[in-house]
């Protein structure tokens, strides 16, 4: 008995504040799908866990504070210091660490239910026994496969997919013979064998790794997500088992929001989750060109993602070209460039001497809408500037921005002056499609990683984008 | 509780999880898998059941071990995400004379 001691487990008092608890992380999921309220969600979602927290430590009969509090004062002492000092290109990894060990906590909390019920020698009923079971394998397969994924982003190992031979067949055999050790313990609950337990965990952390060990580093975020679903559902098993109310709750929300936005990741990159899984690809594309017709992997973005992108950015230079005059867009990119300045957001135009049909082509067009003369950059005058742009918007243009200009001496264009738009930190292209412009090539600029294709009429995309911004 | 209560729970959650994503943004992903997954360090209150009403040696051990990989999944979760969403909170007002060295009045 401690004096802290004061709500009864399990009783109407505890109840009442994880309820509390679980509604905060309910509202800080909410707030966290919206740019302009995912900070103050991921608060109110702290708030709740913090609640939860204490009110186990008040719940009666806790002792063995000197473990507890070690074990608390050590894992956020580690949480602090990594989370402080890891970098921002670093912060997926980081998701994959922090996924494992909490899989790694629900393995444990399984193992060590387990042998409490050994101890007390009677039989352990079912519905406890089998989210024991679930929990433990989940759990160990989340933390097998979140540190594969943390090694592989962190190039500690190759990232590369590697293929075992005979991959397929060997998962399987490991799963059926999971299950089937999970049946034996569940016919046996009246003694169940410990060591087949931990022949269980093994078995599932070699299934963890076997399974994120093929795929690609490109496809990490998926995968990490997917794992993350999973470590929700397992915390919810443990809820179960310890008839823990926030656990159930809190781990389901994660389990059933993870998997919607496992697959909205996978769809805006433009892959299926049984493809990341299964088709052990993904990694870094196949340099060369790519022969004509051949699909090259591209990131596609909605107005709604181009809007919050801009909007945050400290500086956007707006690359117009000849799509914006055939669109007459220069109006409403007018409107997207004055949203953005009222947000504080410093806005340029870069001009190439050849863009559009004919040279002063965009200069008209843009002093048509009233932009600024002072606001209108010429080439060499902004490409230096590109490193410390955020955004670069292309709007209509293609040839100029190609960086197979500079960077592939066969190419057709090789060694016209381009705006360096590939230097941008993020480069936005509205375009209607991926097809090629005047000169009849491909543009390398597409298939970059930090680049984001907005299939649209640039007018519309940029009406679209202008009202996106107001809404944010 | 009884097994069907928990199973209504649990499948209600499920669904409130459904509908709670709903169109988010490309941008916002990273972080909300982030958010998330910190929350899913609530499991941590297990490891602290287990160590706080224990009386066997290797269940202090599994069950501190724990307790130290849930409270890094939450707080390291937790901070990670807030970093993470530093990039949209408003920008700083820009302001003459920030440290009020250069002797304005």
């Amino acid at each position: 008995m401690t004096p802290l001691a004061m709500l009864e487990p399990g009783g109407d008092g505890a109840t009442a504040l994880y309820i509390v608890a679980f509604s905060l992380f309910i509202i800080g999921v909410r707030r966290g799908t919206h740019p302009t309220t995912a900070k103050q969600g991921n608060l109110i979602a702290a708030a709740g866990m913090a609640i939860a927290v204490a009110t186990t430590l008040l719940l009666d009969g806790i002792g063995n504070w000197g473990l507890l509090v070690a074990g608390l004062g050590v894992g956020t002492a580690v949480g602090v210091i990594a989370s402080v000092r890891v970098q921002m290109t670093e912060m997926p990894q980081m998701v994959a660490l922090y996924n494992g060990v909490g899989g790694g906590a629900v393995a444990l909390i399984a193992w060590s239910e387990i042998r409490h019920g050994i101890s007390l020698g009677h039989e352990i009923p079912l519905d406890e026994l089998i989210p024991v079971l679930f929990a433990a394998v989940v759990g160990s397969v989340s933390f097998w496969g979140s540190n594969i994924a943390f090694a592989k982003l962190q190039d500690l190992i190759p990232t590369k997919p590697l293929a075992v031979p005979g991959q397929q067949v060997i998962n399987a055999l490991l799963l059926i013979g999971i299950v089937a050790a999970c049946v034996n313990i569940a016919i046996n609950n009246d003694d169940p064998s410990q060591a087949i337990f931990i022949a269980i965990l093994v078995a599932a952390a070699v299934l963890g790794n076997l399974v994120v060990l093929p795929i690609g580093g490109a496809d990490m975020p998926v995968v990490i997500s997917l794992l993350n679903a999973f470590t929700g559902l397992s915390a919810a098993a443990a809820g179960f088992a310890l008839d823990n109310v926030a656990l159930i709750v809190a781990g389901t929300l994660v389990g059933s929001s993870g998997t919607i936005l496992t697959m909205e990741m996978a769809t805006a990159m433009n892959r299926s989750v049984g493809n990341v899984l299964f088709a052990g690809f993904g990694g870094a594309p196949s340099g060369g060109g790519g022969g004509p017709g051949e699909e090259r992997p591209h990131t596609s973005i909605g107005a709604q993602d181009a809007a919050i992108k801009l909007a945050y950015a400290d500086s956007v230079v707006i690359v117009p070209g000849y799509g914006l005059a055939v669109a007459q867009a220069q109006h409403a990119i007018k409107e997207v460039g004055d949203e953005l300045e009222k947000r504080g957001v410093t806005v340029n135009y870069a001009i190439h001497p050849v863009a559009g049909r004919m040279p002063g082509h965009m200069n008209v067009l843009l002093a048509e809408a009233d932009v600024p003369y002072e606001q209108l950059k010429e080439m060499e005058e902004i490409n230096p500037e590109m490193p410390r742009t955020d955004v670069a918007v292309v709007v209509g243009a293609n040839d100029v921005t190609n960086p197979a200009a500079k960077n592939d001496p066969d190419s057709p264009i090789a060694g016209m002056p381009i705006i360096e738009v590939d230097e941008a930190q993020q480069v936005i292209v509205i375009k209607r499609s991926l097809s090629p412009g005047f000169a009849g090539i491909d543009n390398d600029l597409f298939y970059e990683p930090n680049t984001s294709m907005l299939f649209a009429d640039a007018k519309q995309a940029a009406a679209d984008i202008a009202s996106e911004i107001q809404n944010l | 509780m009884s097994l069907m209560t928990e199973i209504t729970i649990f499948v209600l959650a499920a669904f409130v999880g459904f509908e709670v994503i709903s169109k988010v943004p490309t941008t916002l992903h990273t972080p909300l898998m982030s958010q998330t997954n910190a929350i899913h360090g609530i499991v941590m209150l297990g490891g602290l059941i287990v160590v706080g009403y224990a009386d066997d040696s290797l269940e202090y051990v599994i069950g501190t071990i724990a307790i130290v990989f849930g409270a890094i999944n939450i707080v390291g979760g937790f901070m990670v995400t807030d970093r993470m969403l530093g990039m949209f909170s408003k920008k700083p007002k820009p302001k003459a004379d920030a440290d009020g060295k250069g002797g304005g009045p």
